[in-house]
């Protein structure tokens, strides 16, 4: 079936053509030295103009970002205090304080919420989440980190409506303004853009908490844009009927009758704000976001993973509980006795646990007597590893530097750019057409331009180093899951885990055991990766139409023919659309690698961060964006071609 | 400090105000935090803990924020960041008198300390490369060979600090015509993780180090010499000499004078000379005790030291 495709391909002219034009493009790029190595001369300072105007802007709107940020700073300060900081403040002559809210009673209020909303087993783990916190000492950093999340949600789920409501309202706005701007706040690394919000925002939690505003908001605004879309027919007509205008019928009507969907969206937000939480510690958020980061500038294993665990562990009680929520909120669901009264108890009981505190005080502060620690093990552990098998490693290290990265990096070093591109394009066309091949002119052009082609090789580099890597490790490994019940299990959980554990984390133990150095980033870049390839390979496999593989055993076919020749090239596809995924992961885990020195695009931004520079970090931000837009594209027309190919082939 | 808590709340305390702000001394002072710089390497952060908790222990409020060496200048011209306790002259030079030209920061003076920055190798590696600490010999093939690894080859391999502390090392590189790559440790830590791993194998390696630092006290090995530094070097942007020498300053807010003009006093009095700073940093990251631990013996063992700078 694909062998007959790939002969048509091979048959037809143009093929030909575009072979003949790469000899020409290699031919020029021999001859005329600037299109081999762009001129350093000739770059377009972008970037330079870029800060030149957003300093000129933030001098002249920085009052009204200040007294913004002033704004946003009360409730963030209200929260913390009651969370962790408690109250003080002076009436007069008198000084008071309050203590913040009792770690029994907020655990008892997440129990209860947990009960509420869906029963025993949920608030069986909100209990084990706190007594993880409350155990491992992160309860103050999880509750500082839970501020900023208590005052983000809100702010991100107003904008995320506000922009939804918009984009369904105004279609023209929707497809020139929104769309791609929701686009670049997702793809540009959160990095690039914490530089302008530092300058406009200063140094501080506020900054920290816009830039994860504007990180998390996008989910929100599409749901409800597309709820809004979708919204059925005969609830539009019942709108009409009972006489609502436009205004009415969204708000009234369209937007609660689609409450289940907003909780999706909503609780979308929750987990992207907690992404956010290390990067936003770079500029000034406190928490467990600080303590993960300050572990990694320590190299403390033990003390980041902890931290960072603690972190997940939040992240699955409110993902938990916001599903809980959301499937509650369901019209068909009976519904439980109203908040009103089912609300008293646990209050009181919040409220009770603070009183006692004033004189318990192993009430108001967890005692450090029943603190539980890692003792050092992992960094131990590690140690230990370094010490014993060293050799073995260094010889891995030394093999997949020699065999798989270095030629990589060889052959995209010394490739001219014009043939580089010119391939590139071409393979764009072939695709899908012209449109692609026009976007990828723009992006690499814009990547030439900009005097960033070096980095963006590097940048290339390490991103396809890493997915050979992860294609390699990941698809043997779903194929076997595929078929065993167990490993499959197993496969999943170690896929959930490996995506919400910051993948911060991994820095650590990767740079103790192999140094600073690409292969180390390699790896890090693999633990995040590989994610996606397992799960679409997975699923892919295991949704193979099973009429097909009976097909197959009558033919008479061994296990391994029907891997082959059945199920591998239906579910090629979709494990071309993991594969995707995974140079996309790459390309995001790229920046974070930054911070163990790699020298691809991601130290360009991390460097435009650390110098406050905000063009340069803009335009080195953008060309990651521009490239994974790229990428992506070429892999989904790439993928439905393949679709059509092989059901036509099918049938 | 005096605490009075919720259900006391009514009760007159009078008492616990004199206590927490209220004696006589500081009525003039503001009561709001004053925010301490933390940078990412352990020196710092000791002189900052010692100078933060001396002045806490003196009834101030202080909070710390993480801020990188170049970002924190923009904190410090505005006022979101207040007080700094190591700018060290050998790198970030410029950005300070950038920042003390803008109006907004002022220079706290010297801290005792004097830095020194530079290339630096094992004494073993003299062995490969004969012709080392004299810079030119980083140009001969063999010592690029020596100093080569499976990463960088067929360049040498320099390991340079987190690109937050500058530096010029790639400039420098190329100014001075040398086949090296820098590859940049991303972290403090990584990088003496890295010396530590190597020293014991007698592995090449050639790095940023500088001083004060207990490395250079413990392992035996020679700092570079390149052509010396003019300011000149700099100014031209040519890069082609060896890095500054110079002291290590403290910095502030402006406004920190008008606000806390004490806390002020008492900040550029802090001295502490090297050779304590380097026994203090060699307890954090040898002996794995936390700086809050060994600033807090410092400041119970020297009491009359920072007494003395209150004043």
């Amino acid at each position: 079936m694909r062998g007959a495709a790939t002969l048509t391909v091979l048959r037809d002219k143009r093929l030909w053509a575009a072979a003949a034009m790469l000899a020409a493009l290699s031919a020029v790029s021999s001859l005329v030295p600037w299109t081999a190595s762009y001129p350093a001369a000739w770059k377009l300072p972008i970037d330079d103009v870029i800060t030149t105007w957003l300093k000129y802007i933030v001098s002249h709107i920085s009052p009204v970002t200040r007294a913004l940020a002033s704004v946003v700073q009360l409730p963030l300060d209200l929260v913390t205090a009651l969370l962790v900081k408690g109250f003080a403040f002076n009436i007069g002559e008198t000084h008071i304080e309050l203590p913040a809210l009792s770690w029994l009673g907020l655990s008892g209020l997440l129990v209860w919420a947990g009960y509420w909303a869906s029963g025993f087993r949920l608030a069986a783990l909100q209990a084990a989440g706190c007594a993880y916190l409350l155990l491992f000492g992160q309860w103050d950093g999880a509750m500082l980190t839970l501020a900023s999340v208590l005052v983000c949600v809100p702010i991100a789920v107003i904008t995320g409506l506000l922009v939804g409501v918009l984009a369904h309202a105004r279609p023209s706005v929707n497809t020139w303004l929104l769309t791609p701007g929701l686009d670049i706040m997702q793809t540009v690394p959160a990095f690039a853009y914490l530089i302008p919000t530092l300058l406009l925002f200063g140094f501080g939690p506020v900054a920290a908490m816009i830039a994860t505003v504007i990180f998390a908001m996008p989910p929100m605004a599409r749901v409800t844009a597309l709820v809004l879309d979708q919204a059925p027919q005969e609830i539009r007509e019942l709108a009409t009927m009972i006489g609502c205008s436009k205004r009415q019928a969204i708000w009234r009507i369209l937007l609660p009758s689609a409450r289940p969907m907003l909780l999706v969206g909503l609780n979308q937000t929750v987990m992207m704000t907690l992404n956010m939480v290390i990067i936003a510690s770079m500029i000034g958020a406190g928490g467990l976001g600080f303590d993960v980061l300050r572990a990694l500038r320590q190299l403390d294993i033990d003390r980041g993973f902890v931290s960072g665990t603690a972190i997940v562990v939040i992240a699955i009680m409110l993902d938990r509980l916001g599903a809980a929520v959301a499937n509650r909120a369901r019209p068909d669901v009976e519904q439980a006795p109203g908040w009103g009264q089912s609300l008293i108890l646990p209050l009181g009981w919040l409220l009770a646990a603070t009183l006692a505190g004033v004189w318990i005080e192993w009430l108001a502060k967890f005692p450090d007597a029943l603190r539980l620690s890692t003792g050092g093990v992992l960094n131990a552990t590690v140690s230990w590893i370094n010490v014993n098998f060293f050799d073995a490693m260094e010889a891995l290290r030394i093999f997949t530097l020699k065999n798989l990265m270095n030629p990589i990096k060889f052959f995209l070093a010394d490739m001219p750019w014009l043939v580089l591109a010119g391939l590139v394009t071409l393979a764009a066309y072939f695709i899908a057409g012209l449109r692609l091949a026009l976007l990828s002119v723009l992006v690499l052009g814009f990547c030439l331009v900009t005097g960033l082609w070096d980095k963006v090789m590097i940048t290339l580099y390490l991103c396809l180093s890493a997915t050979v890597v992860s294609a390699l490790i990941g698809i043997p490994l779903a194929v076997a899951a595929a078929r065993y019940d167990a490993l499959y299990r197993a496969a999943n959980v170690a896929v959930e885990l490996l995506q919400t554990l910051p993948s911060f984390v991994y820095l650590i133990p990767v740079v103790m055991l192999f140094r600073v150095g690409d292969f180390a980033a390699l790896l890090a870049i693999v633990a995040f990766a590989i994610t996606p390839i397992v799960k679409f390979t997975m699923t892919a496999l295991r949704t193979v139409p099973s009429d097909l593989v009976e097909a197959g055993q009558s033919m008479g076919c061994s296990r391994f023919q029907l891997d082959r020749l059945i199920r591998l090239p239906v579910a090629l596809p979709t494990i071309l659309l993991g594969i995707n995924q995974a140079i996309l992961f790459a390309l995001a885990m790229v920046v974070i690698t930054a911070l163990v020195g790699t020298r691809d695009l991601g130290q360009e931004v991390y460097i435009a961060l650390t110098t406050a520079n905000p063009g340069r970090g803009l335009v080195a931000g953008l060309c990651l964006a521009f490239l994974g837009i790229l990428i992506d594209r070429m892999f989904r027309a790439g993928a439905s071609r393949l679709q059509h190919t092989t059901t036509a082939g099918a049938a | 400090m005096g605490k009075c808590s919720w259900p006391q709340a009514l009760c007159v305390t009078a008492v616990a105000m004199s206590a927490a702000f209220g004696s006589a001394a500081h009525a003039a002072e503001s009561s709001e935090p004053i925010k301490f710089v933390l940078n990412d390497w352990t020196g710092q952060l000791l002189s900052s803990r010692i100078m933060g908790e001396a002045l806490k222990r003196n009834g101030y409020k202080i909070e710390y924020t993480t801020a990188d060496t170049m970002a924190q200048f923009q904190g410090l011209e505005t006022g979101d960041l207040h007080v700094q306790m190591e700018v060290w002259t050998t790198t970030t030079k410029d950005v300070f008198d950038a920042a003390i030209k803008t109006g907004g920061v002022e220079n706290l003076g010297e801290s005792g300390m004097n830095a020194r920055e530079e290339w630096w190798y094992p004494e073993y590696m003299k062995e490969k490369c004969p012709g080392l600490p004299n810079w030119e010999a980083l140009k001969s093939p063999e010592c690029v060979k020596a100093f080569s690894t499976p990463d960088t080859e067929p360049k040498g391999r320099y390991l340079g600090g987190p690109v937050t502390w500058a530096g010029f090392d790639d400039e420098r590189v190329a100014a001075l015509g040398l086949n090296f790559e820098v590859v940049h440790a991303g972290t403090d830590a990584a990088l003496f993780a890295e010396l530590e791993s190597a020293y014991a194998r007698k592995a090449p390696i050639i790095l940023w180090i500088y001083s004060p630092h207990w490395a250079p006290a413990i392992y035996k090995g020679e700092w570079v010499e390149f052509p010396p530094y003019t300011p000149a070097c700099y100014e031209e942007k040519r890069y082609d000499c060896g890095k500054p020498k110079g002291p290590i300053l403290k910095a502030a807010w402006a406004g920190l004078k008008k606000k806390w003009p004490k806390a002020h006093a008492a900040i550029s009095k802090f001295k502490v000379d090297t050779d304590e700073m380097n026994a203090l940093i060699l307890k954090v990251d040898r002996d794995k005790s936390s700086v809050e631990d060994v600033a807090d013996g410092w400041l119970n063992a020297n009491e009359a030291r920072w007494r003395a700078w209150l004043e």
